[in-house]
């Protein structure tokens, strides 16, 4: 590269009075990159796509013969926007009437946040007053929403899993073309990822694990170890990540935690109806293993959230795992 | 505590539970899962709901170590308990009679996702009929909608997809509304255990203190459950979603997952609310206008199409109008008829779906009308499945149409006029829009064709369609001529209702 310059433009001073100056742009010519130019829409682009919107009407709607529809749509839109004013207007009415916020005598100041409040360790055997609440208190919901995730990624997967066998009519040809689903490799995002991802995963663990102790808990986790993923496939493709996370991954990692949930819940709530004892020992509290289901639900939770996370992203990106 | 009160709690559980199972299970396994699993979540219930309907009354049943308002909390009475034993008597006819055009339409590798669909969304119809805490509720709202939207866009054509979007950006907008009334009912009252939460709405009216947020909750939990369930102006995701669906999601669809959302307002108007609140507040009127409304429109609608799926779907329209006319009517004796409602649209509108897709796949799986001509003999079972279903709609006596149209009608008389004459006007008029298109439609598969170019079904090459066709016609025999006794099972769950 030096050779092309002239040997008076080697020189340090002159360099350094052009960076001065800003003449020159220190990059340009020294990087794969071409100056960035200003997205400008020419006037033909324009009215081509004004033209293409009035086509869209035109073909949807025939306004000419039918004058109903041109005026159902201007009433639609003013009605749309007075009905949207008065529900605003509605809704900030009903605010003025509520309890003020954070007032020592609202009602929701009662005796279930009390017990919460001041049984919970003693009770759940979790510091985390949250975690006790959600996942013992009012276990049931949790798992609920636990389903919710699943039935989620189910319902992602039946939309954009690849069919194998029968063709609908979305993928016409065969997409054979794998490349361009894969990542590009780029070496600053593959130094970074290196060093970060080991990182942002044990730092997944750490918040599901500790889910009980403090700040937490299987849901926050999951998505932090989800995010981790997430960015070692982005990085090194889909290629290396198959190594470990398939399809199959998927389904077991996340049939076994579904299923610890349910039977050690559906064993817990049976015994706490009938009044019978329960085996299952509250530990000593601030212990790691302590707090009796609480720590095993919260890693069935975080292990549910991952898998979720992860799946979402490879369907959307690719359509397979 | 007795073993037999832990049926509802087993039941959620059994459901969830193979969801998750038949996630890993290859599709025939899945599929035998299925119909066990909704078998004996049945027998179960049925068995629940003779005791409870002998002793009377209702029981909670904690789920966990913490009693009620700290921990959550479910229960059973004899409406609850029939409740779901018919849900599951419906799901489990309408997935047996669609398994054929299942495995048509749908992509094989994705059966076993369609049976985990299935088996959540009973779980979460379970759990809408039983909990009682308002939040568990929306948790299992949830779950219903994701799985209906499954359920539309398994057959992956572009109309399901569209379908299944609107059916999202809808009933999205319905959860979205009873979150928000759910959080300001727990405002004011700091429960979400609907015991509690009726203890605290009778201080807060006694004292006239929050009547405006209060009003609004109301308001805003009633549209958005209304929305979910296709009420009149907002049931413009509805024809596409049953019209172009594989047929077991439409039946299912249309006999369940709606009802289940109007059985949880119900469930809030007499357990969260409080029914006599409910009635002194002008509030229903609106949701008995739109009943209608709907009775009217969403029986011409059905009258100008051309397809017979489409039909069948914005009949739906109107019936879903009958039901909140009768709550709106605001009596005991109109909510007993809507909630005979709900059980006669659920047993006909599935036996429609089921039996119309046996006479589409006869005329070249077209929908339009006059392919289906004189397809009622070209396949005898689907014929007579569809007549009956449609003599039930209109309201021939001997089939449950009949009795739910004379309950209205009763509930309407003993009621002021000014609810009385318009109930009784459109009853009538709504009566002979049925009666024009679905009796239209009896007649084009009974109207010969010669030299038909379309093959001729026997009964013995279509014999588990036969079992549920037959199924279907005996359910709703049954709750036309045993109507007395399924009106007592009705008023006396409400009793314990409230």
């Amino acid at each position: 590269m030096s050779k092309l310059r002239p040997s008076h433009e080697k020189k340090r001073e002159v360099r350094f009075s052009e960076w001065m100056d800003g003449s020159v742009d220190p990059y340009l010519g020294n990087l794969e990159l071409k100056p960035q130019e200003l997205q400008k829409e020419s006037r033909q682009q324009f009215e081509e796509r004004i033209r293409d919107y009035a086509q869209l009407n035109a073909d949807l709607y025939d306004t000419e013969k039918n004058k109903g529809v041109k005026a159902f749509n201007l009433i639609y839109k003013i009605s749309s926007v007075i009905w949207i004013l008065l529900l605003i207007g509605v809704m900030l009415l009903t605010v003025s009437y509520l309890p003020p916020n954070g007032g020592a005598d609202n009602p929701a100041n009662n005796e279930v946040t009390e017990r919460y409040i001041e049984k919970g360790l003693q009770e759940t055997g979790a510091v985390n007053i949250v975690t006790g609440m959600i996942l013992d208190y009012r276990a049931f919901d949790t798992f609920g929403e636990s389903n919710v995730l699943f039935i989620a990624t189910i319902t992602v997967l039946i939309l954009l899993r690849k069919n194998k066998k029968m063709h609908n009519e979305f993928d016409m040809k065969d997409d054979t073309d794998e490349e361009k689903y894969e990542p590009k490799s780029d070496s600053i995002l593959q130094t970074v990822a290196k060093v970060l991802v080991p990182v942002i995963l044990v730092f997944g663990i750490y918040v599901i694990l500790n889910g009980h102790l403090g700040p937490g808990g299987g849901f926050s986790g999951g998505a932090i170890m989800g995010a981790g993923l997430i960015l070692y496939c982005m990085t090194f493709g889909f290629e290396k990540t198959e190594r470990f996370f398939t399809e199959n991954t998927y389904k077991w990692v996340c049939f076994t935690a579904l299923t610890v949930y349910c039977l050690s819940k559906a064993y817990s709530f049976y015994t706490g109806a009938n009044g019978l004892h329960s085996h299952i020992p509250l530990g000593t509290p601030g212990a790691i293993l302590s707090s009796g289901l609480i720590f095993v639900l919260n890693i069935c939770v975080g292990m549910v959230v991952t898998c979720t996370m992860y799946t979402f992203y490879a369907m959307f990106r690719k359509g397979e795992f | 505590m007795a073993f037999y009160q832990n049926i509802p709690f087993f039941s959620i559980f059994l459901a969830m539970f193979s969801g998750t199972v038949s996630s890993v299970l290859p599709r025939k396994a899945a599929r035998v899962l299925n119909t066990i699993v909704i078998s004996l979540i049945m027998v179960a219930s049925v068995f629940l709901t003779a005791i409870l309907y002998e002793q009377g009354g209702s029981y909670t049943f904690m789920m966990g170590h913490f009693p009620a308002p700290w921990g959550n909390e479910i229960r059973a009475g004899a409406l609850e308990a029939g409740m779901a034993s018919f849900f599951c008597l419906i799901m489990l006819l309408s997935m047996l009679g669609g398994r054929k055009k299942l495995d048509e339409e749908v992509e094989e590798t994705k059966h076993n996702l369609y049976y985990v669909l299935v088996n959540l969304l009973l779980s979460s119809l379970l759990a809408m009929v039983y909990t009682n805490d308002l939040f568990t509720a929306y948790v299992f709202v949830e779950i219903n909608t994701i799985a209906a939207c499954g359920l539309i866009m398994i057959r992956q054509i572009g109309r399901t997809i569209e379908a299944a979007v609107r059916y999202m950006i809808l009933s999205l907008l319905g959860s979205g509304l009873f979150l928000v009334g759910l959080v300001i009912l727990y405002d004011l009252t700091g429960h979400l255990l609907m015991s509690n939460i009726q203890e605290s709405v009778k201080l807060i009216v006694a004292n006239g203190e929050y009547t405006i947020p209060l009003l609004v909750t109301i308001s805003l939990m009633s549209a958005g459950l209304a929305i979910k369930s296709a009420l009149f102006p907002f049931h413009a995701w509805l024809p596409d979603a049953y019209g172009y669906s594989t047929v077991s999601s439409a039946a299912l669809l249309s006999s369940l997952v709606s009802k289940g959302y109007i059985f949880l307002l119900i469930k809030i108007y007499y357990r969260v609310i409080g029914i006599d609140f409910i009635r002194s507040n002008k509030l229903v009127n609106v949701l008995f206008i739109f009943g209608l409304a709907g009775m009217i429109f969403g029986s011409l609608s059905a009258i100008k199409e051309n397809d017979i799926r489409r039909m069948i779907a914005y009949s739906s329209v109107a019936q879903i109008g009958y039901i909140y006319m009768g709550i709106g009517l605001g009596t005991q004796d109109a909510m007993i008829a809507s909630i005979y409602h709900i059980l006669m649209h659920g047993a006909t509108k599935s036996l429609l779906f089921i039996s119309a897709i046996g006479l589409t796949d006869v005329s070249g799986c077209s929908r339009q009308f006059i392919q289906i001509t004189g397809s009622g003999y070209r396949n005898k079972i689907a014929g007579v499945g569809f007549t009956v279903g449609a003599l039930s709609m209109v309201g021939f006596p001997c089939f449950s149409g009949f009795i739910s149209k004379l309950l209205f009608a009763q509930a309407a008389l003993n009621n002021t006029a000014g609810k009385m004459l318009p109930t009784l006007i459109v009853l009538g008029i709504s009566t002979i829009l049925n009666a024009i298109y679905f009796m239209k439609t009896v007649l084009r598969i009974y109207t010969p064709v010669k030299d038909s170019e379309y093959p001729t079904w026997h009964i013995k090459d279509q014999k588990l369609y036969t079992v549920v066709i037959i199924a279907f016609v005996l359910c709703n025999l049954l709750l036309g001529l045993t109507s007395v006794f399924i009106e007592d099972w009705i008023s006396r769950g409400l009793l314990s209702f409230g």
